[in-house]
């Protein structure tokens, strides 16, 4: 009943949620390709549509997850990416059994070295640093490297006088990296007061999932916080407190729109305004526009 | 003692007779007065906070109490901090730095409350604050973890200048019970993550994170309390005086290092 929470499976709690409309469409066979099902709402679409959709499911509004290369290509201005760092890759600070070999199959499958992204970048003119976080990669847990490239992305920025953006999406602390893991949390929201204290602007996106360790630290400290319509952010894991109150949670629990209602959250955006609100926000606080 | 293995070190300190900082706090502090409140929503019984004197030196205390009775153990939640108890520490911890008080955290707690008013109420972000906030508190910080430090919920008394252990205290990112339920769907093998964690006193002074390790008498705490006190009162008294003629930005880059450099990469 304690700290469960910090590595959910987040997935888990579609289920809870919409336990009959599951149910029934359980036993539909879906071709994976062709057909997209919302685990929001159980709405089935053609995928093409859903892409073309900015992954947003038209029937509920649900903001899926996408791969870091989807938000980039969303986000930034064309060939503005300057990548930083992007060779760090974990040790196995407790020998944790295979840790390694799945480090490198998922760095593999999500064309990426390890579960955030970070580098400079401008959207719609103006510049700044940038963080994505990808939950395909170990559902973007907080491991040595995640920490130190945030850590050394908010030192930079403080450096060269930068906003951040950082989106964030993470099931929590990594695990595999036993106490290590949890001292990132420090570390990021070290980095993130030092940048405060000279004065930079920080803005963080919260996406699906943005949970424990990660929502206990740098992904809640931003000056103003953002979230996608319907995605979950929490510190607990559902299941977690479901089994502590032993009532039924409503469906909404931990959804952005619950946090908004809880003081959590400066405003919640939709993916096809999320450049224009970014940018306007640098713009309110008085970054030059540079030519494109 | 040191042959101990983890799990054996868990019983121990699951010992119900095991001291507390209700047990602690008189044997180390002078004149404690405890203050109540975060000035926002309430009153948390899982985080005691006050001020007293430490040797001749005031000091803040704020510590997660563990019960002994059902009783005790309702009113301070099982030591499970609610947002408002971080919020009334970190209060507290603001009061400390006004005043040049240095501040002294004991840690013992399974791990931050999860519930509905707890997320209500934003619990993740009254720990994400703390950690920001402490990080540059302009007063020594030193903290004990007397027995569990669970995760991020013990975290949040713990960005310091100093981190000191009990011997057979342990600090986990994860209890190894869930840890087992993760792994293996099967939370009874917690015995074997406990192992694979590497979560005692002894792995953390190897990480860097514990800087100190405080003895135990022979057989557990619980057995001589009082010796116990003695052992972590000459730590936090020698800690304390050592960190007061450090100068203040000298005192704020080392913390910011001490955190700053802890991960395991290559590039």
């Amino acid at each position: 009943m304690n700290i469960e929470d910090m590595f959910k499976v987040v997935k888990a709690r579609f289920t809870d949620d919409n336990h009959q409309t599951v149910q029934a469409e359980k036993d539909v066979e879906i071709p994976q390709d062709l057909l997209f099902k919302c685990p929001r709402c159980g709405g089935v679409l053609y995928n093409d549509e859903f892409v073309n959709n900015m992954k947003v499911c038209p029937k509920c509004g649900y903001h899926a997850r996408l791969t870091w290369q989807e938000r980039l290509d969303m986000t930034v201005d064309k060939d503005s990416f300057r990548e930083l760092d992007e060779n760090l890759v974990s040790l196995n600070p407790i020998g944790f059994p295979h840790y390694e070999e799945k480090v490198a199959k998922m760095g593999e499958q999500c064309n990426m070295k390890e579960a955030i992204v970070t580098g400079e970048c401008t959207i719609r003119g103006y510049r700044c640093v940038l963080g994505v976080m990808d939950s395909h990669f170990m559902m973007a847990s907080m491991g040595s490297v995640v920490g130190e490239k945030i850590t050394r992305a908010f030192e930079y920025a403080t450096e060269k006088g930068l906003p951040v953006i950082m989106f964030t999406a993470s099931g929590g602390a990594r695990m595999q990296e036993g106490i290590i893991s949890l001292m990132q949390m420090a570390k990021t929201s070290g980095a993130v007061k030092r940048h405060n204290d000279a004065g930079g602007l920080y803005v963080t996106v919260l996406t699906d999932p943005t949970t424990g360790g990660v929502q206990a630290s740098f992904a809640s400290l931003g000056d103003i916080l953002i979230a996608e319509p319907k995605v979950l952010i929490g510190f607990a894991g559902r299941r977690v407190i479901q089994n502590t109150v032993r009532t039924r949670l409503p469906d909404d629990f931990q959804s952005a729109e619950f946090q908004m209602e809880s003081g959590l959250l400066d405003m919640i955006v939709e993916r096809g305004m999320m450049r224009k609100a970014l940018s306007n926000i640098l713009k309110l606080h008085g970054f030059p526009k540079e030519a494109r | 003692m040191n042959n101990l293995t983890t799990w054996e070190r868990m019983e121990l300190i699951h010992n119900k007779n095991r001291p507390t900082v209700n047990d602690y706090i008189p044997a180390l502090f002078t004149r404690f007065m405890e203050f109540h409140g975060d000035r926002m929503c309430g009153d948390d019984g899982a985080i005691i906070g006050g001020i007293g004197f430490l040797s001749d030196t005031p000091v803040t205390v704020l510590a997660q109490v563990k019960g002994r009775t059902l009783d005790e153990n309702k009113k301070s939640n099982f030591a499970m901090p609610h947002p408002e108890g971080y919020r009334k520490a970190l209060r507290l911890a603001k009061q400390a730095e006004k005043f040049h008080r240095p501040i002294v955290c004991l840690v013992d707690t399974p791990g931050a409350y999860c519930g509905v008013e707890a997320e209500k109420r934003c619990q993740g972000e009254a720990i994400a604050r703390n950690l920001y906030e402490f990080m540059t508190l302009k007063t020594p910080i030193v903290t004990v973890i007397l027995g569990e430090g669970g995760s991020g919920g013990a975290l949040a008394l713990a960005v310091c200048d100093e981190l000191a252990m009990l011997q057979n205290a342990i600090y986990s990112v994860i209890s190894p019970r869930s840890a087992a339920s993760i792994l293996w769907k099967d939370p009874t093998k917690e015995k074997e993550a406990a192992e694979i964690l590497k979560i005692t006193a002894e792995d953390l002074m190897r990480f860097g994170v514990c800087d100190k390790i405080i003895p135990e008498p022979e057989g557990g705490a619980h057995l001589q309390p009082a010796v116990t006190a003695d052992s972590i009162y000459e730590y936090i008294v020698d800690a304390v005086s050592r960190l007061k003629t450090v100068d203040l930005k000298t005192l704020l880059d080392n913390r910011y290092q001490k955190f700053r450099k802890i991960g395991m990469f290559t590039e």
